[in-house]
């Protein structure tokens, strides 16, 4: 699937002009609040018509002002999951994830109820009303609701961004798995680095209307530039990894990667499983030589390929290792002391601790990307 | 105690049976108007709009009288409306139950546009939108979504104007008079008997029915409200 988007609209004083060509199973729009994401798929799934411009999904044109085509949002077939779930009031959750189905035609009906009530755990909620649901609850529901529709494409604007961080924890494997297990290709809206990071195969990076960068999410998440000064510190590298090996004595996790070999605590996946991990810029540091005697388990030998802007008491090194790009947050006053310059050999740290749940998650299945 | 003064004459009984009758015609014939008309004004901006709400508030303002006298002019025998309807349908309004349930309606279709009005503007729009992306088109939005979140208006609607109904007294008497069995609702059989030597018995008797009726339809009101609400579990 490749979705096409070539816009420009007015929304007051708003001016939105974006391009981009996406083809990954889950596209993350990412920005921060006012840069023009949400504005982007209410256009797509017809919310709005654009002023001018052009949307098509493969061969599939939804909106050409300058042919007059505009597909009404109910022909569409692309599913919506809003912020604020919006399921209805006056129906019981069986009936809101039945509702899209109603509308498709038998043929069309390409998604089973009882593999989606599966996949999102909806199984104990059917026969209750949506008021009785938490926050959490009712996100699953309204992803499910999306999905039940058959939809061609799916839309996600923020659906986190209302829940507390223990419900952010729950639904994020959900996501996960719809991304690998679903035929259908996501679009992700969010302002969180860290979501993106961990979700996204592919990132446009949105900024006042306008698009800054897209492309892969690897290429996408080191590039220094792109990122709000604010949430730097939870950028950094995206690794692929493969399990590599588990030490019970330990209940240490070793991985494998062009970088080299990370430990992270706990038992990641099963051996041989891909993973994706990221590795934190706040997380790295950087060492002029091997360094001996330290509690920290990871060290990664790489070349000083970029130092980012220098004017605050931060800066951002972009590493090589191996032909894996890692990135180091340090103060300025460390640039200064180690005399950091490019194409300089130094080792990167990480704290073995510093890998949590949030930042080893399933590797996207490589073989479901075309 | 003795009871058997509470027992109705056979008029008595023509007066309250006629005015159920035309209540619930006029209640059930301006629904879908009313539904329409309510649609139109919280949903639609168009040129005139401010004419069409105040059209509609007329029958409201106007001493019933007025409206009566209007609607006789319009739907009497020879007035334009009326002798249309009856030429081309052979629907006659003047002197006939049909007219009293004409003028009940008009009495009371501001008082159910308004509830059924402000319960539409009351429903989450992005509901309805969302229900456009999963599939529906406008038409099965309004009748999926729209409509049953709307619903507790349209029961409020509803009773208002069997309530204005069972009221109504000056429009009626004078667009379709007073004529026993055919256009004396429960207020003008009152009246009548009050205006009779000896008739304040009957009155009385009508008084008390009229007093049940309007409290049933309240509390049947209420109660179904109330299941509705408990059904939608609004938040």
């Amino acid at each position: 699937m490749t979705l096409t988007v070539e816009v420009r609209h007015q929304f007051g004083a708003f001016h939105l002009d974006a391009s981009f060509v996406s083809s990954g199973r889950l596209t993350a729009l990412f920005g921060s609040s006012g840069s023009g994401k949400t504005s982007i798929v209410n256009l797509i799934g017809g919310l709005v018509r654009p002023r001018e411009g052009r949307i098509a999904i493969d061969g599939r044109v939804l909106v050409d002002t300058k042919a007059d085509i505009f597909i009404p949002k109910h022909q569409r077939r692309i599913g919506y999951v809003f912020q604020d779930a919006r399921l209805f009031p006056h129906l019981s959750i069986r009936q809101n994830l039945q509702y899209g189905r109603w509308f498709t035609a038998v043929a069309e009906r390409v998604t089973d109820f009882d593999g989606i009530v599966g996949l999102l755990g909806l199984e104990s909620l059917l026969d209750r009303k949506p008021n009785l649901l938490s926050g959490g609850e009712k996100q699953r529901v309204a992803i499910g609701r999306a999905l039940l529709a058959s939809p061609k494409l799916l839309l996600m604007d923020e659906p986190l961004a209302s829940l507390d961080d223990a419900r952010k924890a729950e639904i994020l494997p959900y996501i996960e798995r719809l991304r690998d297990e679903a035929k259908t290709p996501i679009v992700y809206v969010s302002h969180a680095i860290s979501e993106v990071a961990r979700l996204a195969t592919d990132i446009v990076v949105m900024s006042n209307g306008r698009v800054l960068a897209s492309g892969a999410a690897r290429d996408i998440m080191q590039r220094l530039d792109l990122i709000p000064a604010g949430e730097r510190g939870e950028t950094g590298a995206v690794i692929d990894m493969v399990m590599a090996s588990y030490d019970d004595a330990f209940d240490i996790s070793v991985l494998r990667s062009a970088a080299g070999d990370i430990r992270t605590p706990g038992k990641a996946s099963a051996i041989g499983e891909r993973l994706r991990v990221r590795i934190r810029a706040r997380d790295v540091m950087i060492a002029m030589e091997k360094p001996r005697g330290l509690s920290a388990l990871n060290v990664l030998e790489g070349t000083v390929v970029q130092i980012g802007e220098t004017s605050g008491p931060l800066v951002e090194i972009r590493l090589m290792c191996g032909g894996e790009a890692v990135i180091s947050r340090i103060t300025r006053q460390s640039l200064h002391v180690l005399q950091l310059h490019t194409g300089m050999t130094v080792f990167a740290v990480v704290k073995t601790v510093s890998f949590d749940a949030g930042n080893v998650s399933p590797g996207v299945n490589a073989g479901l990307l075309e | 105690m003795n009871m058997g003064w509470m027992e109705l004459s056979p008029e008595e009984w023509d007066a309250v049976y006629l005015s159920v009758k035309v209540a619930a015609w006029a209640m059930v014939a301006s629904l879908p108007l009313g539904v329409l008309t309510a649609l139109l004004l919280a949903r639609r901006e168009f040129w005139g709009k401010s004419v069409v709400n105040g059209l509609v508030h007329l029958p409201l303002i106007l001493p019933p009288v007025v409206t009566g006298y209007l609607l006789l002019l319009t739907f009497g025998a020879r007035g334009p409306a009326g002798s249309f309807l009856a030429e081309n349908f052979g629907i006659v309004f003047s002197f006939r139950w049909t007219g009293a349930a004409l003028a009940c309606a008009v009495m009371g279709f501001p008082l159910m546009v308004r509830a059924i009005r402000l319960s539409i503007e009351a429903v989450d729009r992005k509901l309805e939108a969302a229900a456009g992306t999963l599939g529906a088109s406008p038409f099965w939005v309004f009748l999926t979504i729209t409509l049953p979140l709307t619903l507790p208006g349209i029961v409020a609607g509803m009773i208002l104007s069997f309530a204005k109904a069972m009221g109504e007294f000056g429009a009626t008497i004078t667009f379709v008079s007073n004529i026993p069995r055919q256009t004396q609702t429960l207020p003008s059989a009152i009246y009548t008997f009050t205006q009779v030597p000896g008739g304040d018995a009957s009155a009385l008797r009508l008084t008390i029915i009229s007093i049940i009726i309007s409290m049933g339809a309240l509390i049947a009101s209420e109660l179904l409200a109330r299941r509705i609400g408990r059904r939608m579990d609004i938040e």
